[in-house]
């Protein structure tokens, strides 16, 4: 291994110290000479027509530069989304106009009416307070079955209803699952509600857009995860604006979780809004804002009915869900309660027969789209809820029924479409049992009750589908766009390396890791490798950061470049030894010709491409730098089991959660401690959607939890210490790197094991409490106790 | 335009502002000391913890005028001058404590309070103390772990890494 | 924000001046008023900030044994200050989080009326005197309704003296979101009765629960209440809990206060 760390070594974060330091570059510490800053008149009202939106007394206010609304961008694209749905009966999704500012109507509260331009933020507010605007107010659909209802008020006027699409999967075992439900010898039924969330990194979203009207260049500095793939979304199809004209950079980003994927409209106003005031545009969202406007995540109902045989095998699974889409579809919305999630409701288990239904639907909502696991979480969450009550209804341990229902060959093809190439679900098992202590837990239960408080332990497996994703697959199931990720390496003269990359780090610690990885495959110090990403300037076009996607895809993006630098480098090597390619050995850093003691430095060969006096300049070209792209074969399929034990107050309905475990399978590991760190992060937003988070609205469409004060944000004292281990690896059999993808495991595999175990709590109390929906806030867990 | 004055970093500062002008505003704008951060407009997130007269305070919940006279120190101030980290920003970094960086400065000034206040804190008052710090990477496992081992406690037996 | 100018007076009498100007208000801590003002939930035209009057700050014990706090105090100092009071000082040391307690203050707190704030249930269940710059105010007439209170316009809160009672604690249960109080409940025991005073809960702000005050003066025992309650129709009922809910806690916490009071 490298001294200063290759592939397995916790290596420190380089990134730390900057932002250790305060040196941190986030989007909203670039300020641009000249810049004028934008502030986004919100509508107050769910649903309205816009009769009126008069701006002449507000322009005429101090500072103000100009005033937008939605005329304005008239013949503007509309903000595109990213993935067709084709519903059960071959038909298209429904899919309306999405425009920059509020045209005609209101469709959510926080849709913007108007956009002020001043020479100050304050300056700007104060003007939009002067802007007099009148809007009706419509009757607000909120609640997604009454918006299906005959005759209830429509979001978008143009389209048939408020149905986006009604998904079936797989349509032809419609008719098989339903016959298996008629055979079954025990049918477990669960209703539950997967709990709207707003995703809150704490960074709130900026975009600074910026244009030199000398050249025509554009450029957009904004918080995104995959910068290149705005260019592309905002420049071909919101403004017009050919991608070597604009150029999109996404500096340190303060966490994404997946908010901060999509295009937004703040994006296309800043970069619209620069070039007609010849000026740069900044806006930056305050918290209050981001809450109306960060599309939410989560937001599912469903009914979930499980099937078993008399052995208690499972033999069917259906389920029947509504999907929020909210007021218009965000960037990747229309895949995340079908492909992302209709795929996974095998989940570790050999279940035959699966059919998933699912409606998506619009409402006069702020948009929801993906949220770390996006529809894996959903579909993790009500398929072990649903083996947990089956449990409880028969009688059974819960860990047994689960293990007797596990995949246990692979590959295996599931009945929703997928294949998993790898795993060991009862090595992960036996594994949770014994860094969870599980053995111990009837004795941590009876300290428990001898304090008063009701103590329950909940297991659950998860399964993510992650390195997403294969192009021509997911072109075949309606995406618009190919997810293969890319990398340049560039090796310099002196034998630095530089990687551009498409994945973009906002905490996943690439700028660490990536170069384990180079360290690891030349023999040299990590030191000598540089990460560059988040420019479109720099580097080729990739796609991004998220879905556990990063190593998986773009790492191994990484490692094809730096294979043919190597390649390259060895043609360069037998030139200088005078030996033949086929015997040049590289290691350690340094290039050797097999069964003799003739070698040279990495460094010499290095400098020998970009001085190429004694060079093969016939048959190779100088230099050193390669790009590939990686379009990976299948999904990964990252898999494990998660314990948490709880106490709840019997008397409050306060549930506090006492020891936590996970026992992942990420196969490969490069480097362990970011690994249990994206673990503990997932696991922490697991335990605040299952205990504290909670966006809600009012019947009329009105954004109930606005900010902190009533939206709960886990904090340190919400959680404990996290007991995690991911030495079960069984690595991926398609990528080089054998790795899976770690990012989102902890927020799939925690909500229910929370749910589980303050069932099991109550259940001990003597509750005959089978369900809460989440969040399980004391106020809802003690009513649930009083029956 | 009001004139304020004060100390920050162990440098005297001034600027024009206005009524309104908050503390953090005053920071990260006229002085370009960009370390620290707005999370939220509800004083809860933390992301802006600076120390006033040797106090934590939110300089998104302060107005710039309130800071008169006053000795301001931000993270800018707590690495050595040859950019050597201190304990605590050593600790946050040998443990993990922080991921995508935007809550850290908050966090190493309000780990730096609590220190002061209480050397050899348990993990119970550290979970306590940061209850006006809110982090969305970590899961907080690692920020308590780093201040725990910056007091000097053994945090090895804290499941690892 | 709305623009304003802010003065910051180092005198009472000058604060009191400063405040006699139309649309001036009085800025404590800021804690609240800061974040109200950034949602222009307020238009001052003048905010006179308190925080540089160093004769409404610090703690002392009056002649007649009373615990006198002077109004521009900050939770930290008192948290750190009123050990006389044990019950006092542990409220003001869970009052929001550290940063909060260092700038955020008796005064504000109380003139503020936050229906959900600690400060008024201590201030109630001690029978404390509300000291300002022209009168001073029995705490059972200080309090009128959420965000209410006696205070005429321009009149600044520049002491609050609490009488120390034999035993008495603080419960508080947590908003999840706030973590103001959703339920809390002062307790204090005197030589001539007990007082309860309960924030959080109420539509109408802080409030003295006397059937529990009679049966705990009688009996200063958790069991002395089992059986009462409160009723649940007058209780606030939001997302984070039914007025029922609510209700059910006054009982759970006021137990638990009892049971802790030392």
């Amino acid at each position: 291994m490298p001294k200063d760390g290759g592939i397995g070594a916790s290596t420190k974060r380089r990134e730390d110290v900057r932002f250790l330091t305060g040196n941190g570059n986030y989007t909203d510490d670039i300020n641009l000479r000249g810049q004028a800053y934008v502030h986004f008149l919100r509508s107050d009202v769910a649903h309205g027509l816009i009769n009126k939106v008069d701006t002449e007394a507000a322009s005429a206010m101090p500072g103000v530069l100009r005033i937008f609304t939605g005329a304005d961008f008239e013949g503007v694209g509309s903000i595109p989304c990213g993935w067709q749905v084709t519903d059960r009966f071959g038909e298209v999704m429904q899919e309306p106009a999405h425009p920059v500012l509020a045209q005609g109507k209101v469709r959510h509260v926080g849709d913007p009416i108007a956009a002020i331009v001043a020479e100050t933020y304050m300056q700007a507010r104060d003007a939009a307070e002067a802007i007099e605007y009148d809007i009706d107010e419509l009757p607000a659909v909120v609640n997604m079955k009454d918006a299906l209802k005959e005759g209830a008020p429509k979001v978008h006027d143009d389209l048939t209803s408020n149905l986006c699409y009604d998904w079936g999967f797989v349509e032809e075992n419609k008719a098989a699952v339903n016959e298996a439900f008629e055979k079954a010898a025990h049918v477990t039924t669960l209703e539950l509600v997967n709990n709207r969330l707003i995703a809150n990194p704490m960074e709130p979203r900026v975009a600074v857009g910026d244009f030199n009207r000398s050249t025509g260049d554009h450029t957009l500095y904004t918080t995104s995860q995959n910068p290149h793939v705005i260019r592309l979304l905002m420049g071909a199809f919101v403004l017009g604006i050919a991608e070597h004209k604009l150029r999109v950079v996404s500096p340190d980003v303060g966490g994404g979780f997946g908010t901060k994927i999509f295009h937004y409209a703040e994006e296309a106003f800043c970069t619209f809004a620069a070039k007609a005031l010849n000026r740069p545009v900044k806006w930056t969202s305050t918290r209050s804002e981001a809450f109306m406007s960060d599309a939410h995540g989560r937001d599912h109902v469903t009914k979930i009915e499980l099937a078993l045989d008399k052995d208690n095998n499972f033999t069917a699974l259906r389920t029947d869900t509504y999907a929020n889409m909210g007021a218009y579809l965000s960037t990747f919305a229309p895949s995340v309660p079908t492909w992302l999630h209709g795929t996974l409701m095998a989940g570790n288990y050999k279940t035959p027969l699966i059919y998933v239904n699912v409606k998506a639907v619009f409402t006069n909502t702020v948009p929801v789209d993906a949220y770390r696991g996006a529809g894996r979480p959903e579909a993790t969450y009500q398929l072990e809820r649903v083996i947990d009550k089956a449990a409880r209804e028969l009688g059974v341990d819960p860990i047994a029924l689960r293990r007797q229902n596990f995949i246990t060959e692979f590959p295996y093809a599931t009945p929703v479409a997928v294949e998993y190439d790898t795993g060991d679900y009862h090595a992960t098992m036996d594994k949770l049992q014994e860094i969870g202590d599980v053995s111990g837990f009837e004795a941590r239960r009876k300290a428990s009750e001898a304090k008063g408080k009701l103590r329950g332990l909940g297991i659950n497996c998860y399964i993510e589908a992650c390195g997403i994703a294969p192009s021509n697959l997911v072109g075949q199931l309606g995406a618009r766009a190919g997810l293969y990720e890319s990398a340049t390496v560039r090796v310099n003269a002196t034998g630095g390396l530089v990687v551009m990359t498409g994945s973009h780090s906002h905490g996943q610690g690439h700028e660490t890791a990536f170069p384990q990885v180079i360290a690891e495959m030349i023999g040299i110090d990590a030191s000598m490798v540089e990460i560059i990403h988040g420019d479109t300037n720099n580097g080729p076009m990739g796609m991004g950061t998220y879905g556990s996607r990063s190593l998986a895809v773009g790492g191994s993006a990484m490692v094809r470049a730096t294979e043919k630098i190597i390649n390259k480098a060895k043609k360069i090597a037998a030139h200088l030894m005078e030996a033949s390619e086929a015997d040049i050995e590289l290691k350690d850093g340094a290039f050797s010709v097999a069964g003799t003691d003739k070698s040279v430095a990495w460094g010499d060969v290095t400098l020998a491409a970009y001085v190429p006096h004694n060079y093969p300049l016939e048959d190779i070209e100088p230099g050193l730098e390669e790009t590939a792209f990686y379009d990976p074969s299948n999904f990964t399929y990252p898999s494990g089991a998660y314990a948490c034990e709880v106490e709840v107050d019997p008397e409050t309905g306060k549930v506090t959660i006492e020891r936590f475990a996970a026992a992942d399978d990420f196969g490969n590991i490069v480097n362990p401690m970011i690994v249990s760190g994206q673990v503990h992060g997932g696991i922490g937003q697991g335990i605040g959607q299952a205990l504290l988070e909670a966006c809600a609205y009012d019947e009329n469409g009105q954004l109930q939890t606005g900010s902190y004060m009533d939206y709960a944000m886990p904090r340190a004292d919400d959680v404990p210490f996290y007991t995690v281990d991911h030495s079960c690896q069984t690595p991926c059999t398609h990528n080089p790197l054998g790795v899976k993808g770690c990012g989102e495991a902890g927020a799939i595999g925690s909500p229910p094991a929370v749910v589980n175990a303050v069932i099991d709590a109550l259940q001990s109390g003597g509750k005959n409490v089978t369900h809460i929906d989440m969040p399980l806030s004391p106020s809802r867990v003690w009513a649930a106790m009083q029956g | 335009m009001p004139q304020v004055n004060m100390t920050v970093n162990g440098k005297s500062a001034s600027g024009q502002i206005e009524g309104r002008t908050l503390l953090v505003e005053f920071l990260r704008e006229t002085l370009g000391l960009t370390g620290t951060h707005v999370g939220c407009d509800t004083s809860q997130c933390g992301a802006c913890v600076v120390h006033v007269d040797g106090k934590a305070v939110k300089a998104c919940t302060m107005f710039a005028a309130e800071a008169e006279g006053a000795e301001v120190l931000t993270i800018e101030s707590m690495a050595a001058p040859d950019g050597t980290l201190n304990t605590i920003q050593q600790a946050f970094q040998d443990h993990h404590g922080l991921q995508c960086g935007f809550c850290t400065p908050g966090m190493v000034m309000s780990a730096a309070a609590l220190l002061k206040e209480n050397p050899k804190p348990t993990e119970a008052e550290v979970r306590d103390y940061l209850e006006g710090n809110i982090c969305r990477c970590t899961g907080y496992h690692n920020i308590v772990k780093a201040i725990l081992a910056a007091s000097g406690q053994d945090v090895s037996a804290i499941a690892a890494e | 924000m709305y623009a304003f100018d802010i003065e910051r007076p180092t005198t009472i009498g000058d604060a009191v001046s400063a405040l006699g100007h139309e649309e001036a208000q009085a800025l404590g801590g800021g804690q609240t008023l800061i974040p109200t003002l950034k949602q222009r939930l307020a238009a001052p035209a003048k905010l006179v900030s308190l925080t540089g009057i160093s004769e409404m700050k610090g703690i002392c014990t009056a002649d007649d044994g009373k615990l006198c706090i002077g109004g521009g105090t900050c939770h930290a100092d008192v948290a750190a200050g009123a050990g006389a009071y044990p019950a006092l000082a542990d409220l003001a040391g869970h009052i929001g989080d550290p940063a909060v307690r260092n700038r955020g203050t008796i005064g504000g707190s109380l003139a503020n009326n936050d229906p959900s704030a600690c400060y008024p249930s201590a201030v109630l269940g001690s029978g404390a005197t509300v000291i300002t710059s022209n009168r001073e105010i029995a705490a059972d007439d200080f309090f009128d309704g959420m965000f209410t209170t006696a205070l005429e316009d321009g009149e600044i809160i520049t002491e609050v003296r609490f009488p120390v009672p034999e035993k008495a604690s603080y419960q508080k249960f947590e908003q999840p979101a706030s973590r103001f109080a959703l339920v809390g409940v002062f307790v204090a025991k005197y030589p001539d009765g007990v007082r309860v005073a309960v924030t959080g809960a109420s539509e109408g702000g802080v409030f003295r629960w006397s059937e529990a005050e009679a049966a705990l003066s009688a009996n200063f025992a958790p069991e002395a209440i089992e059986g009462l309650s409160v009723d649940g129709s007058g209780m606030i009922s939001d997302l984070h809990g039914s007025g029922d809910y609510r209700a059910h806690l006054v009982a759970v916490m006021t137990r638990r206060a009892v049971a802790a009071a030392h």
